[in-house]
């Protein structure tokens, strides 16, 4: 019997038990708001708060330290905004990226767990090694991408070396065809073993019956991954869908350390551009415009996939 | 599991070229044994996830000279000739690497400690007791995890901006307007935290109901009972809260470069940005990131076991 089926329980007649659990439970009420606070205080005030800021402060021209009071300018910021190229390659840029990453980096991702999920020895070996780059943050892994990435890098010296000397070497991330492009394949490096993680715990799920049934049927492996191991992975590959866009469309990172948004805007990302406008010219407002602008685009983004994904 | 092996090493849709030709070999093995084609698949990807680590760490030992003239043979990887800690004695002499080392350790540490304690104590609430009102909290923090943190960074940089900061001097308690540049604005935000409130209220559903009820007849409070009888049960719950928390912590980097100004007050992702900026040397630069990555990566291998179940519990939700 639990403490609420006991409290709420109606067949308690006496009234001197009744008014005791009356305050017992007007006790427990208290305490439990007391455990509450602390907790729901701070979410309200660092998250539930500045959600609704970015609403009011977006249709003002309010900026960090200002002499001019900050006033109501209702949709200038949108405007401006929405006339802005950059903001325009901004959207491509973390389209493109998005658009390449979340198919490449979801399928790697399983096809890695697939890889280790047999049960030898060496595979928490693998799994470990596969998982480094994860635990690794991405400011380093950016520094360490850029010494790679660079003229005379390791990158161009190992193509020069196998090509004997044909190569000509690229400035991967100051050439505006090849940045985006190297950006990509860093950010998949390092986040796929993440990935790797929740496709295993997803395959470990399915029972081994299903595959005895299968073999049985007479399906071959290819037969037995698309009819057994794919549709059994279903809400796992809902969720890393829906972490992996958002992580993606958040591009901000990689590109504060390498790139700064350049060369010739080819990697700016609406992120960036925030924190560029928020941050560096202290222009909140229009920094708010672009959060929320940005924060409607995952909310829809991620309405769709759910919807998508709940109706098959 | 034997028969799990046949179907598992099956090509997946997107690298199918790799593995399309061992299939038909891997399905005639009952018994748990890697293929060649298996081995060398795994070492390849092995060796694309290892290797830039391994030669940022050699490469942190090597004066630069010696970095570029490595850099396209296999003693890039190795850690061969002229191997010193000079590159480490300079990070440390040309800026203060250990006050940024330490800064990262506190703010980690405290909001781990304060985050396993908040959120569990709202997980409990939640769980174990009558509160009027709960499922609409349980709503609203549900709601906060669906709101990534960049949405509402450049709101919250201003809004930290206006609220009152209490200060203590010879007159008493003052307040002044703003957070920014303290050590608390780079903790606070983060303690509470509603994946650990959903972590916690999972795992305390599965510790019986029947320990409290004879706690409560022995007289104890609830308080008590969350303290004494439900927390030191929930050890697999906090180990996963604490690395789930701990990682994103340490490596933070967005939030402290909007709201650090002092030299003194940066983490240790903030000061390696700086470093690079302020030296050619990658010599030093791989020595500054070794000295911040490896000590995470050694704590990881030791316990990777509960780090890949924390990891894969994150999977849980949708």
């Amino acid at each position: 019997m639990n403490t609420a089926s006991r409290l709420d329980s109606p067949t308690i007649k006496s009234a001197a038990i009744e008014h005791k659990t009356d305050s017992e439970r007007h006790h427990e009420n208290l305490v439990g708001w007391g455990m509450l606070l602390p907790a729901c205080a701070l979410l309200l005030l660092f998250i539930g708060i500045p959600v609704l800021i970015a609403f009011g402060l977006a249709f003002t021209n309010a900026r960090t330290i200002s002499p001019n009071p900050t006033r109501l300018i209702g949709f200038s910021n949108f405007i401006r905004l929405f006339s802005d190229p950059t903001f325009w390659y901004a959207l491509r840029n973390v389209a493109i990226f998005a658009i390449v990453v979340v198919p490449v980096q979801a399928g790697l991702g399983l096809f890695l767990a697939v890889l280790i999920n047999k049960q030898v020895r060496s595979s928490v070996f693998f799994r470990t090694i596969y998982f480094l780059p994860v635990v690794t943050s991405m400011v380093v892994v950016s520094l360490l991408w850029m010494f790679i990435y660079q003229n005379d890098g390791m990158l161009n010296q190992v193509l020069d070396k196998i090509t004997f000397g044909h190569w000509q070497a690229v400035d991967w991330l100051n050439d505006p065809h090849t940045a985006m492009g190297a950006i990509i394949v860093m950010s998949i490096w390092q986040a796929v073993g993440q990935h790797m993680l929740i496709w295993l715990s997803g395959l470990q799920t399915i029972p081994g019956e299903l595959y005895e049934a299968a073999e049985l049927d007479g399906c071959d492996a290819w037969q037995q991954f698309k009819n057994v191991t794919w549709p059994c992975l279903r809400s796992t590959r809902n969720m890393i869908l829906v972490t992996i866009t958002i992580a993606a469309l958040s591009l901000f990172t990689q590109i504060n350390v390498m790139t700064q948004g350049g060369p010739r805007d080819s990697t700016t990302t609406v992120v960036f551009e925030a924190v560029r406008s928020g941050f560096q010219q202290q222009e909140m407002g229009y920094a708010s415009a672009i959060t929320l602008v940005f924060f409607l685009i995952i909310m829809l983004i991620t309405g769709v996939q759910r919807r998508l994904t709940q109706e098959r | 599991m034997t028969n799990l092996t046949t179907v598992l090493s099956v090509p997946t849709p997107a690298p199918a070229k790799t593995t399309a030709g061992k299939s038909p070999k891997a399905k005639g093995h009952k018994h748990n044994r890697l293929s060649v084609g298996g081995w060398i698949i795994r070492i390849v990807f092995a060796c694309v996830f290892a290797f830039p680590l391994l030669f940022m760490v050699v490469s942190s030992f090597k004066p630069d000279d010696e970095i570029m003239a490595d850099l396209s043979s296999w003693k890039a990887f190795l850690p061969v000739g002229n191997i010193s800690l000079e590159n480490y004695a300079q990070v440390f002499t040309r800026v203060p690497a250990a006050r940024f080392l330490m800064n990262s350790v506190i703010i980690t540490l405290v909001t781990v400690v304060l985050g396993v304690l908040v959120n569990s104590m709202a997980a409990f609430a939640i769980q174990r007791l009558n509160v009027k009102g709960k499922k609409v909290i349980f709503t609203f923090i549900l709601a906060t995890l669906m709101v990534p943190f960049e949405t509402y960074a450049i709101p919250l940089l201003w809004w930290v901006n206006q609220l009152p900061r209490p200060m203590v001097d010879q007159f008493g308690l003052y307040f002044t307007r703003g957070w920014i540049d303290t050590m608390p604005v780079q903790i606070v935000p983060f303690i509470a935290n509603a994946f650990s409130i959903y972590l916690y209220i999972q795992y305390f559903e599965t510790i019986p109901k029947e320990l409290d009820e004879a706690a409560r007849v022995d007289g104890a409070g609830w308080f008590h009972i969350y303290s004494r009888i439900v927390m030191p049960l929930s050890g697999p719950a906090t180990a996963t809260v604490v690395i789930l928390s701990f990682l994103p912590m340490w490596n933070q980097y967005v939030w402290p470069l909007m709201v650090v100004q002092s030299e003194s007050l940066r983490p240790v992702m903030i000061g390696v940005q700086y470093f690079q900026q302020m030296t050619t040397s990658w010599g030093q630069i791989m020595a500054y990131s070794s000295l911040i990555t490896v000590p995470i990566i050694i704590v990881f291998v030791i316990f990777q076991r509960q780090f890949v179940s924390s990891i894969a519990s994150s999977g849980v939700k949708g």
